[in-house]
């Protein structure tokens, strides 16, 4: 018998981000702390299922006619419609001009993917830039999609804030035609996002130079709490009247996660191009999974199109975004009251999910070796994962890391 | 500008100057892409009004009745499911419960494979991702080698090997004028391959030709395979659906493990378990050993990241709820035998009724053939007559879906055959 034709094949490293809860898994200690991967937790730190969700997924059960066919490739037709309605605003001319095509796919991981490789088929020009840092998933994404992957200019590490003029620079030397990403809101891992004002001037160098904005959208609503005021760089673009692309993913704002709900809409100049670009996107699909999975799109559907729970929906989304805001507070200010060298401000300037915290990798290190607390080595830490209990262990293990391990 | 502004678009142009500049023209060079041979006959049938209307074009299972059928102990799955779990992130490969499970169906209840941890798997978007996963696996991994194709085969294993940018190659499979297996072809083809080839064979109820070779001709090729040392990759869709026993169905498979090959294996649950929409599947490459199998795990997950990050949960809880508990994994099998036995059933009433209208031709491989699908041997002018006057939808090469066909409706379906078949 003939050895295997994949006896040379070595083990690949961890996910970064995945593998942290991997590790914290492993951990026996009873203080461990998860704050690793972008989840929601409650105060109790466990994982939520939104009130209105679990409504929906009786609904589904309870309705005998429902069947499991296959979808159509571009997924749930409802769902498509109020994705781009969620993210465009309801009264978006693109959309009312039929300009725009959605397709779900797999949560935003997957949005990305089909978006890139769309683009790899049918745009002239074959790179991206994304932002320095981002999350540790898109360079892989871009990359197996067959686009080249360039960085520009995000994070200042000296003001733990923006580096617009970086950011700009690098813009303006970027080729004509380069597709840009840009995180909507939120920014994954720095928490870092641009003023109106800087996000209009980046609008104007971008339409200067023909950029292509593809947009990550994967906290609308959690990023303030308001689902308008975050897509508020999104609908900028598009009020402009030219093109771009933007992925949402449902995993963080409607508690979806594994259930992969995600939408790719494209914006075109005119009804007849965007015709055209969704079945080319078809063409995408269908040799990679044929079509989207219907259950969590199903969910989505029967939120958004009903009222009532909409409303329900932003409720409860908004006391998520809340929680968290009141955790960057409490943290500030237990660090503030231990007197932790440094300035710790940016943890209430940076919004969503994520702070980025300036530790080091040997920080880190420390902090999860001494005080079992698991994030990833970039110093990023997910705000959702604390509580009001918890935050004197994590404001001890910061302390102690600033001041021993320096 | 203005003369690049389409026809029939109302788009506002800002009125800085920059917007000039903008460019209009970003997809303009992009062609309306062909519909998808398969899909597009349910597009189609959608669209035609007509109350006479048949869909036996793509391969979802109806009852008599033509209904869509959601299985009895899926629906009792998804009433233990429903408000009972959340619905965090599965791990990168997917749900465990669940894929031990289905190498269970796959490598047998007792496999020592399994007990000996050999066998790389993970959890995959039905048979299309876990296809798709094993294209780029392969491209990753063996770059420079190519996937020999059966002739003719589901249209979208081109597509998915093409977008992996795996060289393909083809070999023979169906014989038209016997309408069964060209097994002297098929035999050619894997000795002149080179050797240490990868090889995509169906497990069982070959798509579209549901022609599977016999045992024995399984137990020829698996040799032959050893002699040459090429590489098997089984897309198993249709396991159970095929003779109503999954065991059965496997055989081909359980053929190649008992001469010692390493195989892939491809598992879907869209049929066998009517999950089409959840995208449920699994996908197995067995290993010299468990440590060789832990890595080939891993590198797997590394392709799944950047396509998806990790596999749907739903579809994944209906499967290992219904395999871990007994009494609904029984429900289960006995469904599947009752889907199995009406297609097969359907076959018998088809054959007859051509018969009965006096059809010159030979229609034998209506119930020689296996599975879901039937090659009829139909031209593609056929089809469309039967498309165009009777509006029976199917695919262009002549497949029919069994599954489509009723007692309601293979008179009318034998009628329209015989109308444009008789005249040779």
């Amino acid at each position: 018998m003939s050895d295997s034709v994949f006896a040379s094949i070595v083990q690949a490293p961890e996910d970064p981000i995945l593998g942290v809860t991997v590790a914290y898994n492993k951990d026996q200690s009873p203080v461990k702390l998860n704050l690793g991967v972008g989840a929601y937790r409650t105060e109790e730190g466990k994982p939520l299922v939104l009130n209105v969700v679990r409504k929906a997924e009786q609904m589904l059960v309870n309705d005998e006619s429902r069947v499991k066919e296959y979808l159509p490739i571009t997924g749930v037709a409802d769902f498509n419609k109020l994705s781009a309605k969620l993210i465009f605003g309801a009264d978006s001319p693109a959309i009312q001009e039929n300009r725009v095509t959605t397709v779900q796919c797999l949560s935003g991981t997957g949005s990305l993917r089909v978006g890139g490789e769309f683009l790899a088929k049918h745009y002239h020009e074959k790179t991206i830039y994304i932002p320095l840092p981002t999350w540790g998933n898109h360079p892989k994404v871009f990359t197996l999609a067959g686009l080249s992957v360039k960085t520009y200019r995000y994070y200042d590490p000296k003001t733990r804030g923006l580096d617009f003029s970086g950011l700009l620079e690098d813009l303006q030397n970027a080729p004509s035609g380069a597709i840009v990403l840009l995180h909507a809101c939120a920014h994954n891992p720095t928490g870092v996002d641009p003023t109106s004002d800087q996000w209009e001037q980046i609008r104007q160098l971008m339409r200067s130079k023909a950029l292509l904005p593809f947009f990550d959208s994967a906290y609308q609503g959690f990023a303030s709490g308001s689902l308008d005021a975050d897509a508020t760089p999104v609908r900028m673009f598009v009020a402009d009247g030219g093109e771009c692309l933007a992925a949402q993913s449902y995993a963080k704002n409607m508690g979806l996660y594994g259930e992969r709900v995600g939408a790719l809409s494209i914006v075109c100049k005119g009804a007849d191009v965007a015709s055209r670009v969704e079945s080319q996107l078809k063409l995408v699909i269908r040799p990679m999974y044929s079509n989207p999975p219907i259950h969590g799109a199903s969910i989505v559907a029967a939120i958004l199109k009903d009222g009532d729970m909409y409303t329900e929906w932003t409720v409860e989304l908004k006391a998520m975004a809340d929680r968290i805001i009141s955790m960057r507070h409490q943290l500030f200010e237990a660090l503030q009251a231990k007197g932790t060298p440094g300035d710790w401000s940016h943890i209430i300037k940076q919004i969503g999910m994520f702070t980025f915290t300036g530790l080091n990798s040997d920080q880190v290190a420390f902090m999860t070796k001494e005080f079992h607390i698991y994030m990833t080595s970039d110093g990023r830490i997910s705000m959702a994962g604390l509580s009001s209990r918890t935050i004197p262990h994590l404001a001890n293990a910061i302390h102690a890391a600033v001041t021993k391990a320096a | 500008m203005a003369h690049l502004i389409r026809a029939g678009s109302s788009c506002r142009l800002a009125s800085s100057g920059a917007a000039r500049s903008m460019s209009t023209a970003w997809w303009r060079h992009v062609e309306p892409a062909a519909k998808d041979p398969i899909l597009g006959v349910t597009e189609a049938f959608l669209a035609d009004p007509s109350p006479a209307k048949v869909n036996v074009g793509v391969g979802a299972y109806r009852d008599d009745n033509g209904k869509p059928v959601v299985l009895e102990c899926v629906r009792e799955a998804e009433r233990r499911i429903a408000g009972n779990s959340n619905m965090e992130y599965l791990p990168m490969g997917g749900s465990v419960n669940m894929v031990q499970e289905t190498l269970k169906l796959a490598y047998g209840e007792d496999s020592d494979l399994i007990k000996d941890k050999r066998i790389a798997a993970v959890q995959a978007l039905s048979g299309t991702g876990a296809c798709r996963l094993f294209a780029d696996f392969q491209k990753r991994f063996s770059p420079d080698s190519q996937i020999y194709i059966p002739v003719p085969t589901w249209s979208n294993h081109h597509n998915i090997w093409r977008d992996a940018h795996v060289p393909q190659r083809t070999f023979h499979y169906y014989h038209p004028e016997s309408k069964g297996l060209d097994f002297a072809g098929l035999m050619d083809d894997v000795k002149n391959a080179p050797n240490g080839s990868f090889f995509l064979l169906h497990a069982c109820a070959h798509n579209p030709t549901g022609v599977d070779p016999t045992e024995e001709q399984w137990k020829e090729i698996s040799n032959q395979f050893k002699v040459k040392g090429h590489f098997a990759l089984f897309d198993m869709a249709y396991q159970g659906f095929a003779s109503g026993d999954p065991e059965r169905d496997a055989k081909s498979i359980r053929i190649f493990l008992e001469d010692g090959h390493l195989i892939g294996c491809a598992q879907s649950y869209a049929k066998n378990m009517g999950l089409y929409g959840q995208r449920v599947g699994c996908l197995s490459v067995v290993c010299e050993d468990d440590k060789q199998a832990v890595a080939v795990k891993s590198q797997l997950q590394q392709l799944a990241r950047p396509m998806y990050s990790n596999p749907p949960v739903h579809g994944a809880l209906i499967v290992s709820t219904i395999l871990s508990d007994p009494d609904l994994k029984k429900l289960w099998l006995k469904e599947v035998k009752g889907m199995a036995d009406r297609i097969i059933g359907m076959r018998t009433a088809l054959k007859q009724n051509l018969e009965k209208l006096g059809s010159p031709l030979s229609w034998e491989h209506i119930t020689k053939q296996i599975g879901m699908f039937c090659y009829s041997g139909m031209t593609p002018e056929q089809v469309d007559r039967l498309t165009n006057e009777f509006h029976i939808y199917m695919t262009r090469n002549g497949r029919i879906s069994m599954a489509g066909v009723t007692t309601g409706n293979v008179g009318y379906l034998a009628n329209a055959i015989h109308e444009v078949t008789k005249s040779g």
